[in-house]
Formats: structure tokens, sequence, C-alpha cells
């Protein structure tokens, strides 16, 4: 190539790469953007009193707490269901399943899962464990729907973070005599344990802001005080978001971009969590 | 090894073996479930009113055809949006950005996917659909574009996220053979990186598809539901209602084995097939190297 | 495992937080309810039942009632199966879903709690502020397109409704666009926006100088402009909607709100529905802006 190709090759390296540069600007800046245009809308909204108090005056006054409540059950019981499952699956695809049909059949499985619409998701808990299994609109419905729909999530991570941990950590263990559970339980799981966790509270951090599937397997609209019992209906904070935004006339904007805010505090406190622990775990990791 | 102990050991080994085969389950009750309550509607509904142009059930109009084309359009124009943003940045993040840069951008695009799809309708509402309206001089601000956009917006962490392992996956060697060959940066990336990783970036397109398709509060919230048959050009810059709106609006009216509601359950039952060929082609496509994780010998 | 006891002693921090905070409103709950009404359905209705809830919490701090909204179909679907013990609708209960309860071994009752009137509404800067009930329903079939048409500017027309399962929008399809013909079987012109909810209808109108909506009168706000309807009977006699037009029946698009029970009410239920006639409850009804059953 003689010189003025390269010269010319180079120039239109420098305008591609300053034109990814800017597609990439154009993409990221607004999502600060869009972040720091909510928070400024929604922080004066929010106080103690925000925080700690039921809403008042259909809504217009007061705070959240029963739809902030609402979410933090409804995320414990996501927890309750899928992360034991999850874990326990993703073990078995990890460390037990051989590479054959039926093998490929449960991956297959687990991407559907994955894909599968949210609304979906709310038809078939509505059928199966409101009306079906007669659990009526519950958390405990809204809770058994949310977990099938992270499930997948969590397999997944669970078993790609069991597969980084190396072969020969397993065949020490087994060339000492361990058997294959023991090996799993005192060796790989815990060598894994910061990749799991980070795809738990990823999975949990996306059933915590959806509303498709408890729109009616288990939100409500106003409930007079904290629910009682994993059979009672909830308040909580998607639901309550699209309800103010969508149903209530003169309610304030500046409490609707405030409950936006706790949502994306909630939500968002989790992601970063989740990073840390990982960036952490890459820091100490033992290979 | 004691009896007791190897007794314990099959039981652990039978639990897990058993929860590895519990997705299966789910999927397969999903699609029973689904089935049991939606393909009643085939019974119940003549195929002529299924599909015709008109959709409204309380009248005994159960066409779904204007439903499914307000779907395709949102998400095909949605994935036109998200595609060269996606990969573009995906491209950046892999091959040109320094790590430093690299460290910064990635944790902003993850904010993105991790935005509640409920806050991204609310914003709709209250700053996109004002402005489109007047920005593009039209009736309304609630319509098909709108929804893609915002569809768009949701779909782009994970075409980046997709396509950015998929070009971290190439092997170093392949950018080496190109610049000693004399070619640049860009050159390589454009005709040796990329067509590498076609697999995995088309896997990103996929997954992406699917994920506008099944979206449902996003668009709810700012399509304007009208369940007009979008077939002209300017319709993209008119309201449109989607088979997941329709689906979440009207789930709660219906009672339990009425024609409506086996007629939702049908929508749904199109929704599952949808996604799950877009799942399932999106898998045969990708390569299934999980590079960076597998490590057999270290 | 030494490294995630800062995890593991932030997550009881967060647990013990939750408690605290459970605990902290139970004891301002200090009566803990004995007893659950669940109500459910028209979204128009919504606002009223819930400042009902609240204010019946003062009469009776024993009884706890759970409002949503969700239309009122919903709402009466959730009560022929069963799992709700009020439905609110703003419309009749159809016959077949009457049949639906009777089959199912209900005997439902109706009770008439308040009235209302639908207010039609367009932006401020539309200079229209009277249509016939005949105008009104060919705007809404779509066999009038432009504002120009009926004396305002030239600007194509933005349909507002609200989604199927409203009771106001069926109210709406049997009483204005079918003139209250029950031989009539014309729909909704296919273009008519469909929105989730009676604010998003306001939120629309007040931005936008194309669109024509429809509400109750409960959910007008000044940001909107009200048109004045003439009647079948007096076409030439504008009429605005408001407590007074409603209860002389000159607006003509007048209904009343139901709320129905599975059976006859008994205990907290009775008590309840008795309470809604009171002049405090017809008080909150008015305060809402809408029509109160009880006369002063």
């Amino acid at each position: 190539m003689n010189a003025t190709d390269l010269g010319k090759s180079k120039t239109i390296q420098a305008i591609g790469f300053s034109f990814l540069r800017l597609i990439t600007a154009i993409t990221a800046i607004p999502i600060i953007g869009l972040v720091i245009y909510i928070v400024v809308k929604g922080a004066p909204a929010i106080s103690w009193e925000f925080l700690s108090a039921a809403p008042t005056n259909g809504m217009r006054d007061g705070g959240i707490l029963p739809a902030i409540i609402g979410t933090i059950y409804l995320t414990l019981g996501t927890a309750i269901f899928s992360v034991p499952l999850g874990i326990l699956a993703g073990i078995y695809l990890a460390e037990y399943a051989s590479e054959n049909l039926w093998t490929r059949l449960i991956r297959i499985a687990i991407i559907n899962l994955a894909g599968i619409p949210s609304v979906v998701y709310g038809l078939f808990g509505l059928g199966l464990f409101v009306i079906f299994l007669k659990l009526g609109t519950s958390i405990l419905a809204a809770s058994l729907t949310l977990s099938i729909m992270t499930l997948p999530t969590i397999i997944s991570t669970t078993e790609e973070a069991l597969r980084s941990v190396p072969n020969s950590f397993r065949v020490v263990s087994t060339s000492l005599g361990a058997s294959k559970w023991q090996t799993v339980r005192q060796i790989t799981l815990p060598q894994a344990l910061p990749g799991i966790v980070t795809g738990v509270i990823l999975g949990l951090e996306r059933a915590a802001g959806e509303t498709a599937p408890i729109l009616f397997t288990g939100a409500t609209f106003f409930l007079p005080h904290l629910p009682s019992s994993p059979l009672d209906p909830t308040m909580a904070l998607p639901y309550h978001i699209y309800v103010i935004s969508t149903q209530i006339p003169g309610m304030p904007i500046q409490i609707q971009y405030g409950t936006v805010v706790v949502l994306l505090i909630f939500v968002l406190g989790m992601n970063v969590i989740a990073t840390l622990i990982r960036s952490n775990a890459r820091k100490k990791r033992q290979w | 090894m004691k009896n007791s102990q190897y007794q314990g050991n099959r039981i652990i080994n039978s639990v897990i073996r058993i929860t590895g085969y519990s997705s299966v389950l789910f999927v397969l009750l999903i699609l029973f479930f689904l089935l049991r309550e939606g393909l009643p509607a085939l019974g119940s509904t003549p195929l002529a009113s299924l599909f015709s142009l008109r959709w409204y059930p309380i009248e005994g109009y159960f066409g779904i055809v204007p439903l499914i084309l307000g779907s395709l359009l949102v998400t095909v124009i949605a994935t036109l949006i998200a595609l060269p943003f996606g990969i573009c940045t995906a491209v950046f993040l892999a091959e040109v950005a320094p790590s430093w840069l690299r460290d910064i951008l990635k944790p902003i695009i993850e904010i993105l996917a991790g935005i509640p799809s409920v806050v991204l309708g609310f914003i709709g509402i209250l700053v996109f659909v004002p402005f489109i309206r007047k920005f593009l001089d039209i009736p309304t601000g609630l319509t098909a574009f709108t929804g893609a956009l915002l569809l768009g917006l949701i779909s782009i962490p994970t075409i980046v996220s997709v396509a950015e392992d998929a070009l971290n996956t190439v092997p170093g060697s392949y950018r080496q053979a190109a610049l000693a060959l004399g070619a640049t940066q860009w050159q390589t990336i454009w005709h040796v990186t990329l067509p590498a990783a076609k697999s995995g970036v088309l896997t990103a397109v996929m997954l992406g598809i699917g994920r506008s398709l099944g979206e449902t509060m996003a668009v709810m919230m700012v399509t304007g539901n009208a369940p007009v048959m979008p077939v002209h050009l300017n319709s993209i810059f008119a309201p449109v209602r989607t088979m997941t709106a329709t689906i979440a609006s009207e789930m709660g009216e219906v009672a339990s084995g009425s024609q409506h509601y086996q007629v939702l359950f049908f929508i749904g039952i199109i929704l599952f097939l949808l996604s799950l060929v877009i799942n399932i082609s999106a898998s045969l496509v990708s390569t299934r190297s999980r590079g960076r994780a597998e490590r057999l010998l270290s | 495992m030494r490294r995630f006891s800062p995890l593991v002693f932030l997550f009881i921090l967060f647990l013990t937080a939750c408690q605290a905070a459970v605990n902290s409103t139970a004891e301002v709950n200090a009566a803990l309810p004995v007893e659950t009404i669940e109500n459910k359905g028209s979204d128009t209705i919504v606002n009223l039942a819930l400042a009902w809830a609240e204010a019946y919490q003062k009469v009776d701090p024993h009884v706890a009632i759970s409002v949503t909204g969700g239309g009122t179909g919903t709402g009466i679907t959730a009560l022929i199966n069963g799992t709700v013990d009020i439905a609110n609708a703003s419309r009749r209960i159809k016959d077949e879903e009457l049949s639906a309860a009777l089959a199912a071994g209900y005997d439902p009752q109706e009770f008439i709690i308040a009235r209302d009137a639908i207010a039609i509404i367009v932006n401020p800067q539309n200079p229209v502020d009277h249509l016939t009930p005949q105008q009104l329903s060919a705007i809404y079939k779509g066999e009038i397109n432009n504002w120009s048409e009926l004396g305002g500017d030239d600007l194509e027309i933005v349909r507002l409704s609200r989604e199927t399962n409203s009771g106001t929008h069926v109210y709406f399809l049997e009483s204005v666009i079918r003139l209250g013909n029950p031989k009539d079987d014309a729909i909704f012109s296919a273009d008519t926006l469909l929105l989730p909810s009676s604010e998003g209808i306001i939120a629309e109108v007040k931005e936008n100088p194309h669109a024509i909506g429809y509400d109750s009168l409960g959910y007008i706000t000044d940001d909107v402009k009200m048109v004045a309807i003439s009647s079948l009977e007096n076409p030439a006699d504008y009429v605005l909607p408001s407590i007074q037009s409603v209860n002389d029946n000159s607006y003509v698009i007048s209904r009343d709100l139901y709320i129905y029970t599975l059976e006859p009410p008994a205990g907290v239920i009775k008590e309840y529905i008795d309470w809604l006639f009171s002049p405090e409850a017809q008080q909150i009804v008015r305060d809402l802006g809408f029509v109160p059953i009880l006369k002063p």
C-alpha cells in the first residue's frame, strides 16, 4: 500500500472513530440526562415523611410507605421461591448434566422462559395462581408469578459462575476422595458465589420493577393497612407509579416524580450492589 | 464412603436432577395453560371473525389482525432505531474505547437496562408525547413512533451487551493478523472482527427484537391504543394498538371462560409462539462458545 | 466466607429496618383491623371509593377497605369470580353478567350511590363550545373529521375514549353514539384512542388542540373546556353539566353510579353501605364533583 492510500485509510479511520464516539455519546448521554432529570424533579418530594407515611387525601398527600413495603415483600417473596430452585438448577446444568439432547432441551426451555413477555406471565399467573389455585389477588400469587419469571436469570448466571471456576479445583477435590456433591458444596460453589449473588440481585432487580405480572395477581390501588398475610393484596411501587401517573386527577407532579425516584433508587441501588460485588470478586479471584 | 453418606448423596443428586428439569416443566406448564384457555377461541369464534380487521370485543368484533400488525410495526421501528445505536456503541466499547472510558460507559448502559418500563412510560407521557406532537406537527403524540422510541431505548442495553460479548470473543489473533497485513484498526473492525462475530451480533439483534415484542407498560401508556390497521407509511405517526397492551388492558374485565377471555389467551399463545421462534432462532444462531467463562484446563 | 460478613451484616440491618418500619406503622394502626372489605371496579368511581374508604376508617377503625380500579367490567367479573365483596360500576350490570352471577349461586344486589354527568371536553383553545347529540355521535363514529366542519379551526379531530372495560365507555356507546337506540349497532370509529384511564384523557385534551374527549364530571379540571350539549327534545337549548343540570335532567348525558354486592349485605358490609347514604358520605360525593343521591 502506498503512502496516499495509507493516509486515506487513516483519515477514514479518524472519521469513523469520531462517528462511533458520537453515536455512543448520543446513546449514553440521554440516559444520564434522564436519570438526572427525574432526580431533580423528584428529590424535593422526598422526606422522611414521604418514605414512612401512608398516602392520604386520595394519594395526593402523605407518603408511599405501603408501596415501598409492598415492593420489598414481593421481592423477598420472589427470592424465597426462585433463589433455591434457580441455584440448584444451575448446579445441575453446570456440574451434573451431560451434553445430550435432554440437556439441550432444558437450555432451550430456559431461553424461552427468559423471553416470554411479562404480560403473558401475568395471564399465566392470573389463570393458575389466582383463579385455579384460588390464591386470589395476593402477595403469594404475585411472588410465584414473578419467581418463574426470574428463574431463567438465576439459572443462567449460576451456571455461568460455576463454569468459570477452573476445572483443576474439581479435579483436586475428587482426587482427595470427595463426592460430587461435597465438591460442589465445599469447593466450587463458594468460589462461584460472587457471580451467583450478582445474578440473583440482578434477577430480583427486574422482578422489583415489573408491573405487568403483578397487575392482576397481587397489586391493589389502595390498602388502608399494611398487608398482614401473604394472602393479602398489596400496593407496590411500579403499580403505584402507573396508577398515580394515569388515574388520579390533580395529582401533584412532584409526588409522581418522587415515587419514581424511590423506585429508581431501590432498583438501581441493587444494580450498584451487584456491580460492586462483581468487581470486588474479580479482584479477589483465586485464579 | 460410609453408607449413610452415600444415601445422602443419592438424595441430594436426585433433588438437583429434579430442579434441573424444572425449567422444562414450567415452559410446558405455561404452554399447556395458554393452550387450554386459548385454543377454545378457535372453536367459539369463526376464523373469519378472528382474522377480520376490526377489534371491538364488547360488541363481538374479535379481529386480531390490527393488533398483530400493531405489535409488528412498533417492534420493527424500534429495532431500526436501536440497531445502529446498539451496534455502534458495542463496537466502540469493544474495539475503540480506552478501558477507563469503558469502565464508565458500561455501567451507564446497565443503568438503562435497570430502569423499569413503567418509569420509561411515565417519562414518555410527560415528556415525549407532547414533544413529538409539537415537533412533528401531528394531531397527537400518542403514536406508534413514540412507542417505538421507548422500546428502542429498552432494547439498546440488550443489543449492546450481547454484541459486545460477541466481539470480545473473537480471538485476538484475527485482529493481529489483519493489522500485520497493513489494515487500519477501522478496516479490521468492519472487515474482520465484526464478520467473525456475526452470529453473536445476530443473536443480540434477535434478543433485542424479542424484548421489544414483549414489552407492555411503556407501549400501553404512549401508543394511544387505537386498534387501527397500520398499513400506510404515516401509520408510523398515528396511534396503534399492540397485542401486549390489549391483554394488559382487557385482562381484568373478562369473565373466566368467556369468548373474550379465550381470545385474549389466544393472543397470549401468539405472543408465546412468536417469542419461542425468536428465541430458538437466536440460540441456534449463536455460537455456543462460552469464551471467557469456559476453562477446561487451567 | 469472611469477605461476605459485611454483606450479611448489611442485609440483617436492612431486614431490621424493614421490621422497624412495619412495627412503627403497626403502632399507628393501633386497633388492628378485624374485617377487610374488598372493593373493586370502576375507574370513574375509584377516587370516590378511596375518599370514602379513608373517611370510613375514622368512622369504624376496625374495618379496612381495600380499593382497586380496573374498570367496571373488571369489578363485576371479580364479583362473579367471588374475589371481591363490593363491585363499583359506572354502568348497569349486563344481562349476561347477571345470569352468570345467578348461575354461580349468588343473589346480586344493586345500589345507586351517586349520580354523574359525562362532560364532553375540548382543549381551551378550541372555539367550539356547543354541540348537538347528533353531532357528537357523528364525531365519534368517524363521520365528522375536522373541527372546521363544526365552526372551529382547520384541525383534524383526535377522538379520545376510555378502554372497553370501562363502564363509562359502554355508557357512552349506548347513550351518545347510539343516541339511546337499543337497535343501533354503530360503534366507535377505529381510530379512536382508547386510553387506560380518565386522567389520561384529561392530560391529552389539555395539551392538544385537536382533541375531544369525555370524562366524568368528577375528573374535570380547569385545564380543559366543557362543551354544552343540547338534547334531542330541545335541540337549541345547550346545557353545561353541573349538579343542578343533572338533577333537573336538563343535561342529557347523565347517569347513575352503582355498587353491586353478591348477596344482600350483612354485617360490616351492610354497615358500610348504609353509611354511604349518610349526609357525611354524600358530602364527599359532592366534594369530589359528583352528584349526591341525597338531596340537601
